[in-house]
């Protein structure tokens, strides 16, 4: 990024800070959440029922829809051409074989793309969805070996395939930095995430950590992720006169939607982006080159396109999580108490993105250290951008942050939970704010207890089953809560007691339209047919990315408005014939298909005979929650403890996981059959990245080196056990429902509690991800 | 010629490089069966040729010429289900649903295998004949499907309850 736009990020860094410092000190009553939502009282509701998914009849019979799978009239087939340069510049193009290909019906490279926009980057405005700042085939310039440099659309996608392979491309090779040891050499830069910079202080931590009696200081290295998704990133669109039409697979459709008109020079109304299923994003699913590619191709063309990237498509054009080196040290007295917190490092991103993966983010509310020294540098290579990648930060901050507290609590010859809770901070370590949840505690308590912690030896090496080593270990996470500005929903209420409700959110596994509705016909008094809730679809109210586990929280506040603006309107419109006339609307509550009075149930009527009194089919309001202040007023986390049992081969150094267990503190569980879900996914995840998961670049070319699903390994059945999942399930009462988001928080910890279960079964402590056999043998 | 799609007979494409997963999803718009590598990797574009599981994107639509493919259209349907569909939905063995097809027919036909007594890499006796389908039998036949979201347990739950007989 420029000075300018460092400078920009600076100010707006300064700005929240200082509104930040108000906002903490607002009476409680003030904030959002200062007044418990009332569904968090309620026990015998819908919400907390392990209801089965609303859409599962259609996922299981393959009739749910993703983003390849409609059609246009006269549609034609795309195929992508990719550098094979880091950095240089197109000397010659040749297109000509392709061109005269059967079925070719065009050939779209730099010299004939409309001229177009640069994409809003992510997080550089609310509504920017882009990977990266770099024009789209604009030009002659190449910036990551891997870049696009030709579309060709055809009629069938055979045919666009083979086209494609005739294309000749000759380039003036530049000298690309691609090295991150050459790159740190060269000099790094701080790291800004969000506006603020990644960099904390509190006292001397350095000092305190020379004076410390007891003390760990060790680097940590974690590689390069991608998502895979196994949906591959497809896009069908279609000009219909004015309107671009995309059927997408998105995380973020009314970003996308605003972000392609500000690349095409078009209203955001005529963008419209639909995404009713999405077949697994984790941060991958934002708007990358081939959303623009194949809408400036089907302009070219005049004709709708289909373009589904190939698994190798999907390495080149979409990041992923970027590589990190991370020095963690930590000074203690003897018993165990933490005098010295630091957790410092480097990370690669480009020049043209805003995305430092920020391993800090965990360490900042995790301990109640006396000194600490947070700091994230970063070097920019030229690579395409990296991106957010389930946890970015949390993830593969808490492998070093957590690896670390294992070998302090060795050191120390303290137990590991027990060092824990003897730093269990009491209130935000770096903010000073108060938790509005934290039972990180409580999480340990029943973990330990149920997974038979007690039965761990202390001594590594120490249990022996044959060839197989056996060892425990367990691990903190964590998560923030996070609920972004820009949620809004409409609910329709017929007169018939049906509402539906519509919000521009997202389903791509989170189970999102069954929880809602559960927490929908609780919020209106229905039963749980009685609610239709619509989704996925850019025309639809609200800006809500389904991303930093915050979809949850963003749809619950926009229905608590939105339910505040109904019973409004529904008083008004009961008049003074209703039984509920007079009364104000912080007066009354939704109950059984209508309104009562809070303090006397029994004066009731219901929606029915309120709409029909005032000949109404129907009422329709949309609303906004207000800002989300409540995260600046309190420190707000999940929070889990994760338990590993591991066997290593004595033999072959092969590691397997033979048991798990997590342990969530994450407000109340709204479904606990798809919450068990998400946090065993996020789990798995985690699996991957201590044991398998790389994205191999080869630094003399900028190549990655293993753009598949056979050569970038993912757990299969084989490699998970039964995972047990358990949580505390008290309330948040600060946020809606008393939940929070609970997509991320099961990949954080997981890594360093399969790291230090390795350790305890081996007394091999590998500090460099992934673990694989070689490294233990 | 014609190869025969969930009972009814369809034409064999044209053009020889029409992959069979192409033929369903692009021409038939069968799109039940998902693209998730095109490469063999996943399992995504599982599919049953005379009741055999194959990779549907590794498989040439005109080699299949007077055979009976099932797709996950043809094992059951919204109000009609599988019974192992229906055992995905209660033991939530998904969640994004887009390797769900994949898994499903790759399950059913894997019971079948180890009924004939296929051995798998980490079956112990070559010669027992039928496989008792153990849990780790169940997960070692399934590893070839993959799974992004992590809904790893709720399909050998779906699995193991559905073919329970079979799971010992």
């Amino acid at each position: 990024m420029s000075i300018v736009e460092d400078a920009r990020q600076l100010a707006q860094g300064a700005m929240q800070g200082a509104m930040a410092k108000a906002v903490a000190l607002a009476p409680d009553s003030w904030v959002p959440g200062g007044k418990p939502d009332p569904l968090i009282a309620r026990q015998h509701g819908h919400v907390g029922k392990p209801v089965s998914r609303l859409d599962g009849p259609l996922k299981v019979s393959g009739t749910a829809r993703f983003a390849a799978e409609f059609s246009f009239d006269n549609m034609v087939y795309g195929a992508l051409v990719y550098s094979t340069i880091a950095k240089g510049r197109i000397v010659e193009i040749d297109t000509g074989e392709a061109e005269a290909a059967p079925g070719v019906v065009t050939v779209m490279t730099h010299r004939n793309a409309p001229r177009l926009n640069p994409p809003p980057v992510f997080l550089s405005n609310p509504k920017a969805a882009g990977g990266d700042t770099l024009p789209v085939m604009q030009d002659d310039r190449i910036h990551w070996n891997g870049e696009p440099v030709a579309v060709v659309l055809a009629q069938t996608q055979e045919q666009a395939d083979h086209a494609a392979s005739l294309i000749r491309v000759r380039y003036a090779e530049e000298t690309a930095l691609l090295g991150f040891e050459e790159a740190k050499a060269r000099g790094t830069r701080q790291g800004l995430f969000m506006g603020p910079p990644l960099h904390n202080e509190i006292g001397e931590a350095e000092a305190a950590l020379a004076a410390a009696p007891v003390k760990v200081d060790a680097t940590y290295r974690t590689p390069r992720h991608n998502h895979n998704a196994i949906e591959l990133h497809a896009v069908t669109v279609a000009w219909q006169g004015e309107t671009l039409r995309v059927h997408d697979a998105s995380q973020l459709v009314a970003h996308t939607a605003w972000s392609m008109a500000q690349i095409f020079g078009i209203d955001a109304a005529q963008v419209v982006i639909t995404s009713p299923f999405v077949g697994g994003g984790f941060g991958g699913k934002c708007m990358w080159q081939h959303h623009i590619l194949a809408a400036a191709a089907a302009k070219v063309a005049g004709r709708p396109v289909r373009l589904v990237l190939s698994r190798e498509g999907v390495y080149r054009i979409v990041g992923g999580r970027s590589l990190t080196e991370q020095r963690v040290a930590l000074g203690a007295s003897p018993d165990g108490k933490l005098k010295a917190l630091i957790h410092t490092g480097t990370t690669a991103k480009t020049a043209d993105n805003v995305m430092p993966e920020p391993f800090i983010m965990p360490t900042r509310s995790a301990y109640a250290a006396e000194t600490m020294l947070l700091d994230v540098q970063t070097v920019e290579l030229d690579m395409l951008a990296n991106t957010f990648m389930r946890a970015p930060g949390e993830a593969v901050g808490t492998f070093a942050l957590e690896s670390a507290i294992d070998e302090l609590a060795e050191a120390l010859a303290i137990d590991p939970i027990e060092l824990r809770m003897r730093n269990d901070p009491e209130k935000d370590p770096i903010s000073g704010l108060p938790f509005s949840s934290h039972n990180l505690a409580e999480a340990y308590r029943a973990g330990a207890e149920r997974f038979g912690w007690g039965a761990r030896a202390a001594r590594p090496g120490a249990v022996r089953d044959g060839e197989w080593l056996v060892g425990m270990g367990c691990a903190t996470g964590t998560y923030p809560y996070y609920r972004m500005p820009g949620g809004a929903a409409r609910i329709t209420l017929r007169s018939d007691g049906h509402a539906t409700i519509d919000i521009a959110a997202h389903e791509m596994g989170m189970g999102t339209a069954t929880a809602q509705t559960q927490v929908a016909a609780d919020r209106l008094g229905l039963e749980l047919d009685a609610i239709t809730f619509n989704y996925g679809d850019s025309t639809l109210p609200g800006v809500v990315l389904a991303g930093g586990s915050q979809q949850t929280a963003s749809i619950g506040a926009s229905v608590i408005a939105a339910h505040h603006a109904l019973v409004k309107e529904l008083l008004k419109t009961a008049g003074n014939d209703s039984p509920l006339a007079g009364l104000e609307p912080d007066q009354v509550a939704s109950r059984d298909g209508g309104l009562c009075k809070l303090d006397d149930p029994a004066r009731y009527e219901s929606y029915a005979s309120i709409l029909r009194r005032a000949q109404r089919d129907t009422i329709c309001v949309e609303a906004s929650p207000p800002q989300p202040l409540e995260t600046m007023h309190w420190s707000m986390h999940s929070h889990c403890a994760m338990f590993c049992e591991v066997r290593v081969n004595a033999v072959t150094g092969e590691p397997r996981v033979s048991r798990f267990l997590g342990s969530f503190d994450c407000g109340r569980i709204l479904n606990p059959k798809t919450a068990s879900s998400q946090f065993r996914g996020g789990i798995i995840m985690g699996l991957g990245l201590a044991l398998m998961e790389e994205t191999l670049f080869d630094e003399r070319n900028g190549r990655i080196m293993n753009p598949s699903l056979a050569d970038y390994h993912v757990p299969v059945h084989m490699d998970v056990p039964d995972i047990d999942v358990i949580w505390t399930d008290i309330a948040d009462p600060h946020t809606p429902m008393g939940a929070h988001g609970i997509g991320e928080i099961g990949i954080t910890g997981t890594g360093a509690a399969i790291a230090n279960a390795i350790y305890n079964a081996t007394g091999k402590r590998v500090r460099d991800l992934p673990i694989t056999l070689d490294k233990l043998l | 010629m014609a190869i025969t799609i969930n009972g009814d007979a369809v034409s064999v494409p044209d053009d020889p490089r029409v992959s069979l997963l192409d033929l369903l999803r692009e021409d038939l718009r069968l799109t039940g069966t998902k693209k998730g590598c095109n490469q063999g990797a996943c399992g995504a574009c599982t599919v049953l040729v005379d009741g055999e599981r194959i990779l549907s994107c590794l498989a040439l639509a005109v080699q299949y010429d007077g055979r009976a493919i099932t797709t996950i259209e043809g094992l059951g349907a919204a109000g009609a289900l599988h019974p192992l569909q229906q055992a995905f939905i209660e033991h939530d063995g998904f969640q994004c649903g887009y390797c769900t097809p994949g898994q499903i027919c790759s399950a059913v036909a894997m019971v079948a295998e180890a009924r004939r007594g296929v051995p798998s890499h980490v079956t112990g006796d070559l010669d027992a004949g039928a496989i008792t389908l153990t849990h780790d039998e169940l997960r070692e036949r399934m590893s070839g499907n993959l799974c992004r979201c992590g809904a790893h347990n709720g399909i050998m739950a779906a699995i193991a309850e559905t073919f329970a007989e079979a799971a010992e």
